[in-house]
């Protein structure tokens, strides 16, 4: 229970600091958002409407970065995330941010589902394999295959399967999404490409990350006692071997879940996803500030929310640690 | 987007849909004004021909996301160029860049110039079916003006000092001073009374489409009006407009054809382009120059500026980015307002004058040249390629130029707001009105962001805004580009093309003087 609260001071304060930095950084970085939303030709009366609209000025008056930052927080705080300066709802709205990244949200959070569901069924399998085959040759084929994958970036990995899957095969239609509203078949088959882009490097770090491991683990003392008390090859590799092994795979695996979720923002950029990590940057080029800050405080919170679950796990995994 | 905002533009929207007349020259007739803007066109490439078919869907890639639904707020070219098929004003623009009447069908203009009376279109109807009345037309345009609420949408619309309804057809608004190129701003779309301020208002035009959804980031959906008030059109049952991720994307959609037409072609991305699509070249109409602030040393010395203008090859800027097809510039003004243009390109050559470029750096008292700092926009491919050129160019001339490339948010605030810049090579956006671009050139210009002062010109322009008629001011249009050009103001480089992919299953698309991407007249061949 301490444990519990003193996690969640610590979120607290780190989803606070970071609040501060990004609006502080939104104050540094040069930009007119006013001045580029009412465009050059603008009267001062329409700037100062739209500044007033925007919270940058109050009766006239420019508000001091300090109010601002309290007002938005107050919002925050009440479950008011504001609206977006750039998007519009329908001709008199301006669309509340919690629409907008909700409404963004599933594509990322789908391809990370499919993206994990590829890399667990596949880098575990193939660590264990790796990590038992006697063969020199296999071994020797799949370290160069797995160094090849990880030294792939992802986003030319989204390219190769573009054209080669998209445009000389034509197994999918590049560009071709579909929303989850309309066609939630068509739209988790659409990202089956992205997910590959995404999971076949994480794929190959994994299945190296858990070889080595195991083949660690195979040398420790617990191994032979355990085969000299006469238990089984089968017992010894997934009994013990596999289960003292899967410890750093884990923190491995949270990190990645960590990063797809919180925004695979160059895959989605490639694929021409619309999920979060798209929105952050075209939010960022146009100064959309309560867009960017709602999605950097969620990103943190992913980041430090999957961590936790991961030391939760640890304790579930290896009862050890919570005694220590 | 970006692909974005304002009437002012970057290159890469040099490559945006200002496509100049793909059509028939403009006789001007119809609307009383003789500014025809029609461009010459290189479009070898044949339509299909085949019979027109009704119905279908067409999918346009655009490059970035629309910053409002409001006709009257939004303000970014590629929003306008897409609301153009959903909202029309009393009149609009022609492929010829003429004005026609649209939900007025006729209108006069008193002798002097200060009263307009319109005569609403017989029976024409907004989307939700409502006939349009002289109360929304009334509506609109005290809306644009500021008249409702004080705050004017549309700064050319502050002259309007009145709009009166006559009768049940007619509409008269009074503005303070006689201003021939009023007439464009006539172009503000007509909506229903009282749905700018109402949070439910339905999103209701009067044009060729109706309004279907917008999703952030995804798309626009519009679908056919079928009481439209050209009989015949619109031939489509449906548009997407797609919000592409990047070019590279855009490049891989047309591969995969999940794109119909898409606007924005780089020379190079034309060349890859398959045979199923044709590419259509159109003059832009944006005016791209390596603009230099005049009151920064050493380029306040009008012969370091003449210099420069000696120095640069615009022939092989032209050659290299698009092939020889780009119209070089040699002062303010869009050839294709070809009555008020005049071309000045002998006066510096459109290849470079080492020699003469040298003597003169040596006259401003830089033998050796000096160092000069251009910032570019980075997310225009265009002007960055430029850049590079153009620093080349520099260096034969003893000028030890170098790129700081910007984001756009920050040349927007920093160069062009705030003036603090050496040198920057961008695009301006022009119009249908001549003065558009060259009023910026004034001293007291808010918009003079390369500090041009001299009284002759302020003096000139001063009278211009006295003269009544178009036909008159032509003259002293044209002697405010020469004193640009003597002056060397900046150095103008060209007015690229703009090439836009259209797949062969189409025909009917058409190029316009401004941005426009009308879908109206499309079809699907048989």
């Amino acid at each position: 229970m301490r444990y519990l609260g003193k996690k969640l001071f610590t979120l607290i304060i780190t989803l606070f600091l970071v609040s501060v930095a990004a609006f502080l950084a939104f104050q540094i970085v040069p930009g007119d958002v006013v001045g580029s939303i009412v465009g050059e030709d603008a009267s001062p009366e329409r700037e100062q409407q739209v500044a007033e609209e925007l919270g940058f000025m109050e009766n006239g008056k420019k508000l001091s970065p300090a109010v601002r930052y309290t007002r938005w927080m107050k919002g925050v705080l009440q479950g008011d995330f504001g609206v977006s300066y750039r998007y519009s709802k329908s001709m008199n709205e301006q669309m509340p941010v919690k629409e907008l990244i909700g409404d963004k949200l599933p594509v990322t959070l789908w391809l990370a589902v499919i993206s994990m569901v590829f890399i667990i069924l596949v880098s575990i399998p193939l660590g264990v394999v790796w990590a038992r085959c006697n063969n020199k040759y296999l071994d020797a084929v799949l370290g160069v295959i797995t160094q090849t994958a990880m030294a792939v970036p992802s986003f030319f990995l989204g390219i190769i399967l573009t054209f080669v899957f998209g445009i000389l095969l034509k197994a999918f239609v590049p560009g071709g999404y579909v929303s989850y509203k309309e066609n939630f078949g068509g739209f988790i088959g659409y990202l089956v490409f992205p997910a590959l882009a995404v999971a076949i490097p994480k794929i190959a770090m994994t299945a190296r990350f858990l070889r080595n491991s195991m083949l660690t683990e195979m040398k420790s003392d617990y191994v032979r006692t355990a085969y000299s008390k006469g238990c089984s090859k089968r017992r010894v590799m997934y009994g013990h071997v596999l289960r003292n092994a899967m410890m750093p795979v884990v923190t491995f695996l949270g990190m990645i879940i960590a990063e797809i979720v919180a925004g695979s923002i160059v895959i989605e950029q490639v694929f021409g996803l619309p999920g979060v990590g798209r929105l952050l940057i075209s939010s960022i080029n146009t100064r959309d500030f309560p867009v960017v800050e709602i999605l950097i405080l969620y990103i943190t919170f992913v980041v430090i929310f999957v961590y936790f679950l991961v030391d939760i796990l640890y304790r579930i995994i290896d009862p050890r640690i919570s005694e220590k | 987007m970006k692909k974005r905002r304002f009437s002012l533009l970057l290159a890469a929207l040099l490559t945006m849909a200002v496509l100049g007349g793909c059509g028939s020259d403009g006789t001007g007739e119809s609307s009383g004004n003789n500014s025809s803007t029609s461009t010459v066109v290189d479009n070898e490439v044949q339509e299909p021909q085949g019979e027109k078919t009704y119905g279908g869907t067409v999918v346009v890639g655009i490059q970035q996301d629309i910053d409002g639904l409001d006709p009257h707020k939004a303000n970014s070219a590629g929003t306008k160029e897409i609301l153009f098929n959903i909202f029309e004003g009393l009149v609009k623009p022609d492929e010829n860049g003429n004005l026609i009447g649209a939900v007025a069908s006729d209108y006069t203009i008193s002798e002097d110039g200060l009263v307009y009376t319109f005569t609403l279109r017989e029976g024409i109807k907004f989307h939700n079916g409502n006939l349009v009345t002289c109360e929304d037309v009334k509506y609109s345009l005290e809306r644009v003006s500021g008249l409702l609420d004080g705050v004017p949408l549309m700064a050319t619309m502050k002259a309007v000092q009145s709009v009166d309804i006559l009768d049940e057809k007619t509409v008269q608004v009074t503005i303070g001073e006689a201003n021939p190129e009023l007439l464009y701003s006539f172009t503000a779309a007509i909506i229903p009374a009282g749905s700018g301020e109402d949070e439910n208002a339905e999103l209701v035009g009067t044009g060729p489409f109706c309004f279907v959804s917008y999703t952030p980031l995804e798309s626009i959906v519009v679908k056919k009006n079928p009481d439209y008030w050209q009989a015949g059109l619109p031939y489509l049952d449906q548009v997407n407009f797609k919000i592409v991720a990047s070019a590279e994307t855009a490049m891989m959609e047309l591969k995969g054809g999940s794109i119909d037409i898409y606007p924005y072609l780089t020379e190079s991305q034309a060349a890859e382009l398959s045979s199923d699509f044709r590419m259509v070249s159109a003059s832009s109409a944006v005016l791209q120059a390596l603009f230099l602030n005049n009151a920064e040393k050493p380029l306040d010395d009008v012969r370091v500026r003449q210099a420069i203008c000696y120095a640069l090859d615009g022939d092989m800027i032209n050659e290299f980015l698009y092939g020889g097809n780009s119209v070089l510039a040699s002062s303010a003004m869009l050839p294709a307002l070809k009555s008020f243009y005049v071309d000045l390109n002998d006066t510096y050559g459109t290849s470079a004058n080492v020699e003469k470029a040298k003597e003169l750096l040596a006259q401003a008292g830089y033998p050796d040249g000096f160092a000069l700092e251009i910032t570019i926009p980075s997310n225009y491919e265009v002007h960055m390629q430029t850049g590079e050129i153009v620093v080349e160019q520099l260096k034969n001339v003893g000028i030890t130029a170098t790129i700081n490339p910007v984001e756009w948010e920050t040349w927007y605030s920093e160069v062009y707001k705030g003036r603090k810049y050496q040198a920057t090579i961008s695009g301006l956006a022009g119009d249908l009105t001549p003065g558009y671009i060259i009023n910026r050139f004034q001293t007291e210009s808010g918009k003079n962001f390369v500090n041009f002062s001299n009284a002759e010109f302020d003096r000139i322009y001063q009278e211009l805004q006295a003269i009544p008629d178009l036909k008159g001011r032509e003259e002293p249009y044209k002697q405010l580009q020469k004193i640009l050009n003597r002056e060397a103001a900046s150095a103008f480089i060209q007015v690229a093309p703009t090439n836009t992919a259209v797949s062969n299953k189409l025909a009917g698309y058409r190029c316009y003087p401004v941005y426009v991407q009308d879908m109206s007249t499309v079809y699907f061949v048989k």
